[in-house]
């Protein structure tokens, strides 16, 4: 067939090197006489082929708007990716963050001619410090995991100057993001996994039997991943500081916690935010994020170079000669910075804890509403998410095959199989920008897979029915790669 | 509060559902002296037109966005076709997240599966990944994976001639996990890795990191650099921060590098104040399941139909944990998408055009600098689209008298290279048309105290 096969207004598309035609092009440039050109380089430097595709202006625009369509995003409807806290991206920012006068400053411009975006950095390193309760910020990192490794760091850092060679090890609560233990691991350090308790929390006395003075720190996620708050945190982080020990706060779930509670106020040394989570900024697909790092006034010097500072009227860089070092090239992902910055002065001081209190009150309804559905492994008491499982599901239906039941239903499922301590974990985030009728319309679907579960479970197992794609074999990728497009395919 | 659509109607229903009074009461478990009791201290609430207003004053103190530019130094003024901008506001994309479920990610994923596609042929190199945070975080994490490769070697070179702010990431990645990381030093003759420099080279070498065009803008030695570097079983790792030259310049693949590394801003995406770009990571095929980062790679799904996925997932955090080959959980997608879509709408020969234009203005501005100032050009060799000139006298003068006359003449080497008292690097691209590049030269001729 070469006709374009048409299922829910989606058009095929093959991959773009097949819909490319010798001698079409799609760039427009000034007319110019490049004969010759090439000879300012000297043979031996020159390449002889380059495989991309030609292609016209409207095969880019054809091909990218029907690869888009393929996508379910936020702006199609609720996606409640628990621990990614995927809120409304409000269009005031991707359109104001697209001013030339940001996008086109180069990063080398000397400070008198960039004071704008040097001044708005200034503020953000201070306005990030004041919502956490911290002593200073820093804007480098560049995803969670950048500010993870970037905290962590600053901790090896403070060990390292104080000449404690000992502290070596990290402790981790089981319930933990994979990446707190790669970001110690990629800073040396080793990591001694806490137990969780049998309410999903950490237990003072199994922390007690793991401090020694080897180890630098505890990483905690508060609330953590369950959504549960470590209601001990003041005895924890006392605990930890008592035996020399400093406090890492994972800043994946600061929404729950936004302009209600500060994590520097319990006693958390360092902590990382997730500009693309609990500030709004897009997902991108998967980047790109930013994850600042608020640490408190005895880390200050050890904050990666280079930082912002106000000196004699002018703003302008700094570097410590104690810091961790430089994290990545030039400040930071600016444009993710800026549109945080707008999102933080939209709310402003009257309104940035409203974003909490909607959050965990979304959270707790979807739970009141489907705790009788879907059983709940810890019954404690929870803030901006909700974990179920499956294990009391009927007819061998996974978690799997719930979120893919919900993505015939119409919602991209929630984070599958995480926390790693709930087996078969379903882990909902409704974030605050949802209304009551959406929730109501999600918590009917999931009340509808729990009762078709029942009823047809083929149509759960089956799923999804409703996409051109469905239930990719994804052990066949592993066991064969196949990373990149080859020719006559 | 626009943002937030719940009523205060719907509130009440929902606590009743909930079994509780009030809001406040789902804070419960917080220690109750940890609750803000005063206002933060952050501005004040402002509505959209206050908001654009703020923005837009703020905008206009960035002057240096309107001047004449010739910075460059790791990121790179180019042409942004107007689709590529267009395609990446597509909200598809730009408010999707992570494809964790492949059935509603396809876009994402094939999208990215190109760039794969499109990064490993301009590299010329087995396989790339999703992509990394930049470029610097690139090279410290190829160091790294070269570091879990040689794992009988204990020492790291790199030139003194790759980005200063890669080489100072690549200490802060790898400093405590290394044993050495030396350099090579320059030849003040040809800003590039001197000859006899490679003598440090030798059977306990992890690997050699060196960049081209480098920081001056030189091309280094490449293929004596690679043959070296392979006598001596190191790791070739060269870096590419100004990806256009590759339109014209031998790609990694074809002086047989082993994992190379690069920044892809020069491809379609603006400036931005250094950020959001995107990090290249290549590698040959052997060393694939060692690669930090995600991967898309394709596959069919129940029906037999081709699709894509994330794939070789047994090397990522969320399954090895503190074993795993980076810590890294996310790519720079929508960036990732901006270089591909970037690198579909120029194609081979548009890729290799706005190479030749960029050598030609660059040859051109170097040669008539040369030949109508008092400024010399620094090094004897080849580049790309960037050199470095020596000012007669303070170059941070007669920088300064350039950026009164609204430009941006380049950046001043010393920064990072005290020795380099008055070299300035500067960088010209195909925006720049030749009347700029004159407006340039009488400029610089007239701040350096008229013709040579």
């Amino acid at each position: 067939m070469s006709y374009p096969g048409m299922k829910d207004l989606k058009l095929k598309e093959s991959v773009i090197f097949e819909r490319s035609r010798e001698g079409r092009r799609g760039y427009s440039l000034p007319e110019e006489d490049l004969k010759g050109a090439e000879n300012i380089l000297p043979a031996e430097l020159r390449r002889t082929d380059l495989d991309l595709p030609e292609l016209s202006e409207v095969d880019v625009v054809r091909h990218y708007t029907r690869l888009s369509t393929y996508n379910y995003s936020l702006d199609h409807g609720f996606y409640p990716l628990g621990s990614c806290t995927m809120k409304y991206n409000p269009k005031i920012n991707e359109k104001l963050v697209r001013n030339p006068q940001f996008t086109e400053l180069h990063p080398e411009t000397p400070a008198p001619y960039a004071q704008g975006t040097l001044k708005i950095m200034f503020e953000m390193q201070r306005m990030l410090a004041e919502i956490g309760g911290f002593a200073a910020c820093t804007l480098n990192p560049s995803a969670g995991a950048h500010g993870e490794y970037t905290g962590i760091g600053i901790i090896r850092s403070y060990f390292d100057k104080i000449g404690d060679k000992k502290r070596k090890k990290i402790i981790i609560p089981d319930s933990a993001h994979g990446t707190n233990p790669a970001s110690c691991a990629l800073n040396g350090f080793e990591v001694v996994v806490l137990q969780s308790d049998e309410h999903g929390k950490v237990n003072l006395e199994t922390l007690k039997s793991l401090l020694t003075d080897e180890v630098a720190g505890i990483m905690l996620t508060n609330p953590n991943t369950l959504g549960v708050f470590e209601s001990d945190i003041l005895a924890i982080t006392k605990m930890v500081h008592d035996a020399g020990g400093l406090v890492y706060g994972d800043g994946a779930n600061m929404n729950a916690l936004l302009g209600v509670a500060r994590p520097g106020d319990m006693g958390i040394d360092v902590l990382h935010y997730n500009l693309h989570k609990t500030f709004s900024t897009p997902h991108g697909g998967g980047g790109p994020g930013a994850g600042p790092v608020g640490v408190c006034e005895k880390l200050v010097e050890f904050l990666p170079n280079p930082f912002v500072v106000l000196k004699d009227g002018l703003y302008t860089f700094n570097d410590s000669d104690n810091s961790m070092g430089r994290v990545r090239s030039f400040y930071g992902n600016m444009g993710v910075t800026l549109k945080a910055f707008i999102y933080i002065l939209e709310y402003g001081k009257e309104h940035l804890g409203e974003t909490a209190k909607n959050a965990v009150l979304n959270a707790n309804y979807i739970k009141a509403c489907l705790r009788d559905y879907y059983h709940l492994k810890y019954k404690s008491d929870t803030l901006h998410e909700v974990v179920f499982d499956d294990s009391e599901m009927p007819n061998h239906i996974t978690t799997m095959d719930i979120a893919k039941a919900l993505i015939d239903r119409g919602y991209h499922p929630p984070t599958v199989y995480f926390p790693l301590i709930v087996h078969g974990a379903l882990m909902i985030e409704p974030t605050e920008s949802e209304s009551k009728e959406t929730l109501d319309e999600f918590i009917e679907a999931m009340i509808d897979i729990a009762e078709t579960a029942k009823t047809n479970p083929e149509n759960i197992l089956n799923a999804p029915l409703n996409t051109a794609v469905s239930r990719p074999d994804e052990t066949l990728a592993a066991r064969k790669p196949v990373l990149k497009w080859q020719r006559g395919e | 509060m626009r943002y937030l659509p719940i009523t205060d109607k719907e509130r009440k229903e929902m606590l009743d559902k909930i079994g509780v009074k009030s809001v406040d009461d789902l804070f419960s478990p917080l220690p109750q002296n940890v609750l803000l009791k005063k206002e933060l201290n952050i501005p004040s609430a402002k509505s959209e037109p206050e908001l654009e207003k703020m923005m837009d004053e703020l905008g206009k103190k960035n002057s240096g966005a309107n001047m004449l530019s010739f910075l460059g130094g790791g990121c790179y003024k180019h042409h942004c076709p107007a689709l590529v901008d267009q395609m990446i506001s597509r909200s598809e994309f730009y408010t999707s997240y992570t494809p964790y479920q492949p059935e509603v990610s396809q876009g994402t994923l094939q999208a990215i599966f190109e760039f794969q596609t499109m990064i490993a042929n301009l590299f010329k190199m087995d396989v790339a990944n999703a992509s990394m945070y930049d470029g610097a975080t690139a090279a410290a994490e190829a160091v790294l994976m070269s570091h879990k490769i040689q794992t009988k070697r204990h020492k790291v070179l790199i030139a003194s001639t790759v980005n200063p702010q890669y080489i100072q990431t690549v200490r802060t990645y790898t400093g405590f996990v290394v044993d050495s990381i030396e350099l090579l030093e320059m030849d003040a003759a040809t800003g590039c890795v001197a000859e006899k420099e490679l003598e440090k080279i030798d059977e306990d070498t992890i690997c050699v990191v060196f960049q081209y065009p480098n920081y001056f803008g030189m091309i280094e030695n490449i293929r004596r650099i690679s043959a070296v570097t392979h006598e001596k079983g190191a790791l070739l790792i060269p870096v590419i921060t100004e990806t256009t030259a590759l339109g014209i310049l031998a790609a990694p693949g074809d002086i047989d590098a082993d994992i190379a590394v690069g920044d892809g801003q020069a491809l379609g995406i603006p400036v931005n104040f250094g950020g959001p770009g995107v990090g290249l990571f290549t590698c040959k095929e052997k060393y694939m399941r060692k690669m930090p980062g995600r991967l898309i790679g394709q596959t069919v799904d129940k029906n037999g139909n081709r699709c894509f996925v994330l794939t070789l997932s047994a090397r990522e955090q969320h399954i090895k944990r503190e074993k795993a080959t980076s810590n890294i959980c996310s790519n720079q997608g929508l960036m990732a998408t901006a270089a591909s879509i970037y690198l579909a709408t120029m194609g081979k020969e548009g890729m290799k055009e706005v190479a030749l234009m960029n050598l030609k203005r660059a040859d051109y501005l170097k040669n008539k600098i040369e030949k109508e100032t008092p400024c010399k050009v620094a090094f004897k060799g080849s580049n790309y689209n960037e050199f470095t000139i020596l000012t007669p006298g303070c170059a941070c003068c007669v920088l300064k008298a350039l950026a009164e006359k609204g430009i941006l003449g380049g950046i001043h080497a010393k920064k990072y290279y005290p020795e380099l008292e008055n070299a300035v690097i500067v960088n010209t691209t195909e925006i720049h048309s030749y009347e700029e590049l004159d407006k340039f030269v009488a400029a610089l001729k007239e701040v350096t105290g008229g013709a040579k």
